[in-house]
């Protein structure tokens, strides 16, 4: 028998805490692969949010550090800049990212950190219960926002991938989703692609990823993956928004 | 080593820093403290052979968390602030003593509450002593009272939080920071490698176990085991690191308290009481956390005078220590002056 | 035969892999696992694709082709 897929070597025998059809599972999973398939372990740190994914460390056997909310990319770039021939991976959520650690990513990216941001946007505060995120959608409703999300105020979602392309700082922004296998493979392209842009020194690399959250948005799993295609593509469409290097090709 | 230089504290400070091997520096401008990202700005582009890196972070919630994450990789790391940024950096001190992270902070001390004035002051013994952070932690407090001692305790502080993993507060203000005086530069620094240091992050590849800086908690039971243990951490730092200095206490009927730049106005002010016949004694503590309480055991028929820029904190610590059985009157001087000796002697002799 | 293994105790019932089968291979199962989970049970007519083992959030899922 060949082996087709089987569990990526770094994973720990840990089962997640996710929910089922969660998002994170998915890009968790892409992520050890690739941390195989290009040889991570060895020189890798894992920079973990606080939200759903923040028991990841558990998931991988790999040094992590677990960072207080939103800061991450303030942490991931003393760690860079200690040692700026290790291998950097932040990841975080919408919260994490977008709102309690906005100034801490709009820095790191005008400053160009040469570290790959994980963007998971699910629309929505999962861990904390299903509360209004930065990136929820108008009228979706949230837990603080029981008539749903409107701009008086909550003003509007915003767009990351799109924001941080326009700072020099970051040389390569693009969004992807995991709603469905073609969007996958796409999902982990875009990833391999963020992870060898960091082994070749070059610069900041953003990688926005729309997530099925089937709890937060009240839905099951494949229903979740629905409402990705159906609502929030609509709002952040997929597609590669900087390319540095194509750019000056 | 060796060299006698006349140096301004800031400055003097971040060069012992950088001979500690502290070749990162993470922070925000802000007076009193800003020389010190600016002497290590200067040396970046003018030291390469060194290999420092700085960079100003966009707030000071950054810059600390930013020498968290380099803290962790074993490299040594610090930030210099002030009052109001101090303030900002206190969920990441709490995190770092939590997370057995051996940052190192410096405050230098200028007036509150708000954004309030520049000049020098104590109003922030309560947040770096009592820690104004979240949970039950504790950083060690070192107060330099002279620009060598701000260069010895500087180095010292990279020994003392690697060797307990666990933040050092170097707690200075604005007139050490500012003034010049003659000072013995410390030598370079001989330090293990940064993956040789505990817990480092260093990419564990597959035969090593990996590192993690993890401080969620995982239920009541866990969570009450590693916070026992956190405690048996900050235990070994009471046990071990007490420090203090005492002037003229065997015959002394009048103790004065201070540390920092009012511990020089209250040495000029004893030896001008002394000088008077008036019998004067000081104890200045040196270590803030651990609180040299046994530098008060054993002394009775003696009154205490606690000087403070301040409204009175380190007081409530001196009464701690003599269990509220001794006489310990408190003078403070709050806005920012710095009260001449002659208004310490005043204060004496009303005693 | 192509084999898909299933960990049991590892499913959470999202519904992804018999979603995206393309050869319907998948189907809820009847048996619940210590999660309170129905995993699912494969049929016939594995072509060893992968794709429900691509899916799979909890990567609970291994594919082998019979050589």
């Amino acid at each position: 028998m060949k082996t087709i897929y089987k569990r990526p070597e770094v994973f720990t025998d840990a089962v997640t805490t996710y929910c089922g059809g969660c998002g994170h599972g998915i890009v968790g999973k892409l992520i050890a692969e690739l941390i195989d398939e290009m040889g991570l372990q060895d020189n890798g740190i894992l920079v973990w949010p606080i939200g759903c994914s923040c028991l990841s460390d558990r998931y991988y056997k790999m040094d992590a550090y677990m960072a207080l909310h939103g800061r991450a990319p303030a942490a991931a770039t003393g760690i860079k800049r200690a040692d700026p021939s290790k291998f950097v991976m932040v990841y975080q959520g919408d919260g994490d990212l977008a709102s309690e650690g906005m100034a801490e990513i709009m820095h790191a990216a005008i400053r160009g950190e040469k570290f790959s941001v994980i963007f998971i946007n699910n629309a929505i505060y999962g861990m904390t219960g299903g509360q209004v995120a930065p990136t929820t959608l108008m009228d979706q409703v949230a837990s603080t926002a029981p008539y749903g999300r409107k701009a008086d105020t909550c003003g509007f979602p915003v767009k990351m991938a799109e924001l941080l392309a326009n700072l020099p700082g970051v040389i390569y922004s693009e969004r992807v989703t995991v709603n469905s296998p073609a969007h996958i493979a796409a999902c982990k392209r875009a990833l391999k692609k963020s992870f060898e842009l960091q082994l070749e020194g070059k610069g900041m690399s953003f990688i926005e990823i729309l997530s099925p959250c089937p709890t937060g948005w009240k839905v099951s799993p494949v229903k979740a993956l629905d409402w990705i295609e159906e609502q929030a593509i609509q709002e952040y469409p997929l597609g590669v928004i900087k390319d540095v290097e194509k750019e000056d090709a | 080593m060796g060299e006698k230089v006349f140096m301004q504290g800031n400055q003097a400070m971040a060069e012992s820093a950088i001979r500690a091997g502290c070749k990162l520096y993470f922070g925000y401008p802000i007076t009193p403290s800003s020389e010190v990202p600016e002497y290590y700005a200067k040396a970046m582009r003018e030291r390469p052979e060194e290999h420092i890196t700085f960079i100003q972070a966009e707030t000071e919630v950054s810059a600390f968390n930013m020498v968290a994450g380099a803290a962790a990789t074993g490299h040594r790391a610090m930030t210099a602030t002030s009052g109001p940024g101090f303030s900002l950096g206190q969920e990441a001190m709490s995190y770092m003593a939590a997370g057995d992270i051996p940052g190192v902070i410096v405050e230098v001390m200028r007036p509150g509450p708000g954004d309030a004035d520049i000049l020098a002051a104590q109003g922030d013994y309560f947040q770096a002593v009592k820690g104004g952070g979240h949970g039950d932690y504790n950083n060690l407090v070192l107060a330099p009272y002279s620009v060598q001692e701000l260069c010895d305790l500087m180095q010292e502080s990279f020994e003392l939080a690697e060797k307990y993993h666990n933040p050092v507060i170097l707690l200075s203000d604005a007139t050490l920071a500012k003034m010049r005086e003659a000072v013995e530069l410390p030598g370079y620094v001989d330090e293990p490698a940064p993956a040789d240091k505990y817990n480092a992050l260093r990419g564990c590849g597959k035969d090593k176990e990996p590192h993690k800086v993890v401080t969620c908690g995982d239920g009541p039971v866990q969570w009450e085991q590693f916070n026992l243990k956190l405690q048996e951490k900050f235990k070994r730092i009471k046990d071990n690191e007490v420090r203090y200095e005492t002037y003229n206490m065997d015959d002394a009927d009048i103790i004065l308290v201070a540390y920092g730049s009012m511990a020089r106005v209250c040495e000029s002010a004893m030896k001008m009481a002394r000088e008077e016949g008036l019998k004067v004694g000081m104890i200045r503590p040196i270590s803030l956390w651990p609180f040299p309480e046994k530098a008060f055991e054993g002394i009775t028929g003696k009154k205490f005078l606690v000087c403070e820029l301040s409204a009175g904190q380190m007081v409530e610590d001196v009464k701690l220590a003599v269990e509220n059985k001794r006489d310990v009157s408190f003078f403070g001087k709050l806005g920012g002056t710095t009260p001449s000796p002659k208004v310490i002697l005043e204060q004496i002799k009303k005693i | 035969m192509n084999i898909v293994k299933i960990d049991f105790d590892r499913c959470k019932e999202c519904g992804y892999c018999i979603k995206f089968c393309p050869k319907g291979v998948l189907s809820k199962g009847t048996k619940v696992n210590k999660r309170g989970y129905y995993p699912p049970v494969v049929g016939e007519g594995c072509i060893a694709c992968a794709t429900c083992a691509r899916v799979c959030p909890d990567t609970a899922i291994s594919v082998f082709k019979e050589e």
